[in-house]
């Protein structure tokens, strides 16, 4: 290949060698083989940086999926229920009562620890008022051996993921290191442990106090009515925008005009979308704050581009036999396209909007301006016409309320929530795949 | 009336228009549909938009116009001296429009009657305890005429709303009636039924302008009204950024100078880390790779562009910006504060961009013809050489095309400098150092407790033309750039 060894037979037989190359085509071939060693360079970077996030997603993200709570078999009969109803603090009867159900169980396991009331309140909150209004709301509970599932508190929580230590750990009012032997006997005794976290992925947002009782399910609901109203907008909006523009629009200035908007709405940044549906949605028509509503209209702005680009694309797919057939046997230029186009690129649309819809549920910017992180969701919406009204929150907007908090118990909610998020993502275009690896047809 | 009901009955009787137009067709062909102009479906679809098209027209602009009007005239009721020293005739109407939200809200709630509701000799007092009671925010007390503004505004808006009702439910029924009286077997049912849904294609097309003018005017409108309040040259020319809180008074400095610069320089750094990345291994995937590597990498560094900018911005605060400051950081070199900073924001921002620089690099690559590169090889060159000599010079109009774009995305992206970036505005050469760019402003701006009148909130507005037109003039050079490369090799 190189010159060198080309003009060996005629001159330089017994000085340059045709097997061994010299020093200029070895150079050349190590600046080959370097510059294919950037190409791989690049390329592990790139994997590398994508390994390194999802790894510190995962890492960081699962211990959001289990609790730790206190399971205790408790039994209350009719007599004790009447006797601490009759006390002065009521509750505080309920607690003893529990305390000494506690010691008993410890000592069945022959584990023997100090600890007081206030020690338990430090780990588990108020527990007679959670036992007092279990039996108030269950009468017909009593006499009857109760496994009560407590939560521990944020700290005792942190000590088993590792968030707290022995080391790190100061007295205060929150927890103190005497408690903690209390937590590791429990834990021998086998009554506090770990379980899975239903009332993260089932609950609700709480204040900003309390970390352990944070639960992304009203925020996955209000996603849900965002994409409702994104799907049932976008869709039929962006088909019936490609149809004109692809099949009906003639040559002229406006065409083109709607041609330039539509590629530069693409690439508009979305914060200006919010910036557009604060103006217009909220101070202008007077929509509610943070409504699901007012985010599905903003997020449905977003999407259009993206819907009539990959909606365009599968309609181009089409063969132009295919409307030709329907225009030779008398369909009208409508039909053709409603009766044969139309179902033939379905399989393409229908990838094109599940993507966009993806890209709409992870958008956090403009979700801001809306006004969807002030609030705190703190329920479920009252039914289905209200779910678009009242203010909710949206799982990005949700990770974001959590992650700009102070106290670090938020964090690993931040990261479960991100999870979650990137699963229904991970769902979403798996569906994608799937349709166009079955559907699409090549012509 | 609530709207849905509204809708559903419109929907309802454009239904049953359907089936009447239908009928009527083929009757008035003696049941034989051969007889008929159009199909006999035609007939009924004629009808049913006719029933439906006015009916909605109609529902949106008076929902869009009613505000409008009720608001101008109650506006009118507010005598001069009702409004405070430092308020605004906005922000009074905002409180009225609150009070009669929340009288509706007491009157359906059952705390007060209609009457009760309506009465202009009412204790003011006693309404603002109702009205809390109701779970309305109002202010501490309601003045008179905020009072009798807010029962007017109530009952406009309540018999606004009833008479629209009525009249939409008419303008359905006129256009059933009307387009059924019209149908018979020699009306040309198929055409104006085609020229109607045309007409709707041409409208869903027009939204795209439709949100274009509604970007451009939301935008200049608000920036107007911040010019008025607060000089241009100082915005435009002011190095500094110290905004004074929620209306407490004291001049704000919004100057732009420090923001447009930690927009550039993060913008910057993300560049140094995705354009070297993304540019190689675009080559390497187009050039070396085999079809199997490249079936697996393409798509994982595609992942990438695909995750949410919230997760980049959540690893830029808790993963990157920790790490960095470990190696930077006190314990390290000491030249980094803390985990919020220009490199950290970068640095994952890049990451972002990557996959953007890659795939628009890999597209315009390929379009460089393969008769170049045989051409380069023939003369003897390496595979390198000819990629380095020949393929990157014919592409790289291209790829500063997809380097422009990317940089547009950097400048536009909001959620990573939120988290990442830091809030404090510099004017710093330290890429240790936390600054803060324009869009983390025009959130902050805008997510706080100012009201939406003060320079404080306006500038969020100005600050979003700014970003408007520097990434749609980044964009239209790139597309023009990308475009005029194209041309050569088709």
């Amino acid at each position: 290949m190189t010159d060198a060894s080309m003009q060996s037979p005629e001159t330089g037989r017994h000085t340059v060698s045709l097997t061994a190359s010299d020093a200029r085509t070895k150079k050349r071939a190590a600046a080959e083989k370097r510059f294919r060693a950037y190409g791989i360079t690049a390329i592990a970077t790139g994997l590398f940086f994508l390994i390194v996030l999802f790894a510190s997603i995962l890492s960081q993200g699962i211990p959001a999926f289990q609790r730790t709570v206190v399971s205790v078999d408790f039994t209350l009969t009719q007599q004790q229920q009447e006797q601490a109803e009759g006390t002065l603090f009521k509750t505080k009867a309920y607690s003893d009562l529990f305390i000494s159900e506690l010691n008993s169980e410890l000592a069945e396991r022959g584990i023997s620890v100090d600890f007081d009331a206030a020690a338990i309140e430090r780990l588990l909150g108020k527990v007679g008022g959670t036992i007092r209004t279990f039996y108030a709301e269950n009468p017909d509970k009593l006499g009857e051996p109760i496994e009560f599932d407590l939560a521990a508190s944020s700290r005792v929580d942190g000590y088993f993921k590792g968030r707290v230590s022995r080391d790190t750990l100061q007295d205060s009012r929150f927890l103190q290191l005497s408690d903690l032997d209390l937590v590791d006997a429990l834990k021998e005794a086998g009554i506090i442990k770990q379980v899975f976290n239903w009332p993260f992925i089932t609950g609700a947002d709480s204040g900003v106090d309390n970390p352990g009782g944070a639960g992304i399910g009203a925020s996955v609901v209000g996603s849900f009515f965002m994409m409702l109203v994104v799907l049932c907008l976008s869709l039929p909006i962006g088909v019936a925008a490609s149809i004109y523009l692809e099949e009906f629009a003639p040559q002229n200035r406006f065409t083109d005009l709607i041609e330039v908007n539509i590629s530069n709405l693409a690439a508009v940044p979305s914060i200006v979308f919010g910036i557009l549906g604060l103006a217009v949605f909220i101070q202008f028509m007077h929509l509610p704050q943070s409504a699901p509503l007012v985010g599905g209209l903003v997020l449905t702005l977003m999407t259009l581009p993206t819907i009539i680009i990959s909606t365009r694309a599968s309609l181009k797919a089409v063969p132009p036999s295919i409307r030709d057939a329907a225009l030779g046997v008398g369909a009208s230029k409508m039909q053709a396209v409603f009766h044969h186009v139309l179902p033939l690129a379905a399989p393409g649309i229908l990838t094109g909007t599940i993507i966009g819809l993806a890209q709409a549920l992870g958008e956090t910017a403009p979700l801001l301006l809306i006004g969807m992180v002030g609030f705190v969701a703190r329920g479920y919406p009252d039914g289905f016409l209200a779910g678009f009204t009242e203010p909710n929150s949206a799982m990005p907007a949700q990770i974001y309320t959590w992650a700009a908090r102070a106290d670090v118990g938020f964090y690993e909610k931040a990261w479960g929530g991100i999870i979650i998020l990137l699963m229904f993502l991970l769902t979403m275009n798996i569906i994608a795949i799937i349709l166009r690896r079955r559907f699409e047809r090549r012509w | 009336m609530p709207i849905v009901w509204l809708f559903l009955i419109v929907i309802a009787i454009s239904a049953v228009g359907y089936v009447l137009g239908r009928s009527r067709a083929l009757h008035s062909a003696g049941g034989d549909s051969r007889n008929l102009h159009s199909l006999p479906t035609f007939y009924g679809a004629n009808v049913a938009l006719k029933a439906l098209i006015p009916a909605f027209g109609l529902l949106i602009a008076w929902l869009l116009l009613q505000p409008l009007y009720v608001n101008s005239q109650v506006s009118g009721m507010i005598p001069d001296t009702a409004i405070k020293e430092g308020s605004s005739r906005s922000l009074v109407m905002a409180e009225v429009r609150r009070t009669a939200d929340g009288l509706n809200n007491a009157v359906s709630q059952g705390l007060l009657t209609e009457i009760e509701a309506a009465n202009p000799n009412a204790d003011n007092a006693e309404v603002t305890r109702i009205l809390k009671e109701a779970g309305q925010v109002v202010t501490s007390d309601i003045t008179q005429p905020v009072l009798l503004a807010a029962q007017k505004h109530r009952v406009m808006n309540t018999t606004g709303y009833s008479i629209m009702s009525v009249v939409i439910i008419l303008a359905a029924l006129a256009g059933t009636g009307i387009s059924w009286w019209q149908t018979h077997a020699e009306y040309r049912a198929r055409n104006v039924v085609e020229q109607g849904v045309r007409a709707l294609l041409l409208a869903a097309a027009s939204i795209a302008v439709l949100t274009t003018i509604g970007i451009v005017l939301s935008l200049v409108f608000n920036t107007w009204e911040f010019f008025k309040l607060y000089p241009a040259s100082d915005f435009f020319f002011g190095t500094t950024w110290a905004p004074s809180f929620s209306g407490r008074g004291g001049a704000s400095d919004l100057g732009i100078i420090p923001l447009l610069w930690g927009t550039f320089y993060i913008s910057l750094v993300a560049l140094l880390v995705a354009v070297p990345i993304g540019l190689f291994a675009a080559i390497y995937l187009s050039e070396y790779a085999s079809p199997r590597v490249r079936s697996i990498a393409k798509p994982l560094l595609e992942v990438l562009a695909g995750i949410p900018t919230i997760v980049y911005g959540l690893f830029a605060l808790l993963t990157v910006g920790p790490l960095l400051l470990d190696v930077f950081g006190d314990g390290g070199l000491g030249w980094m504060k803390a985990g919020t900073a220009v490199m950290t924001a970068g640095l994952v921002m890049g990451i972002m961009l990557i996959p953007f620089v890659s795939s628009l690099s890999d597209d315009i690559i390929n379009a460089v013809p393969q008769a170049m590169r045989d051409g380069s090889y023939g003369l003897g060159a390496t595979q390198s050489e000819t990629i380095r000599q020949v393929v990157l010079p014919a592409a790289l109009p291209g790829i500063v095309g997809a380097i422009l774009l990317a940089a547009s995305r950097a400048i536009g992206e909001t959620m990573i400098v939120v988290l990442g970036a830091g809030a404090a505005a510099r004017l710093s050469l330290n890429p240790f150092e936390a600054m803060t760019t324009v869009t983390a402003k025009i959130v902050s701006q805008l997510t706080g407790d100012a009201d939406f009148a003060s320079p404080e909130a306006l500038v969020a507005f100005a600050l979003g033309m700014t970003l408007f037109i520097l990434t749609l003039g980044l964009n239209i050079f790139a597309l023009y750039i990308v475009r005029k490369y194209r041309e050569q090799y088709e």
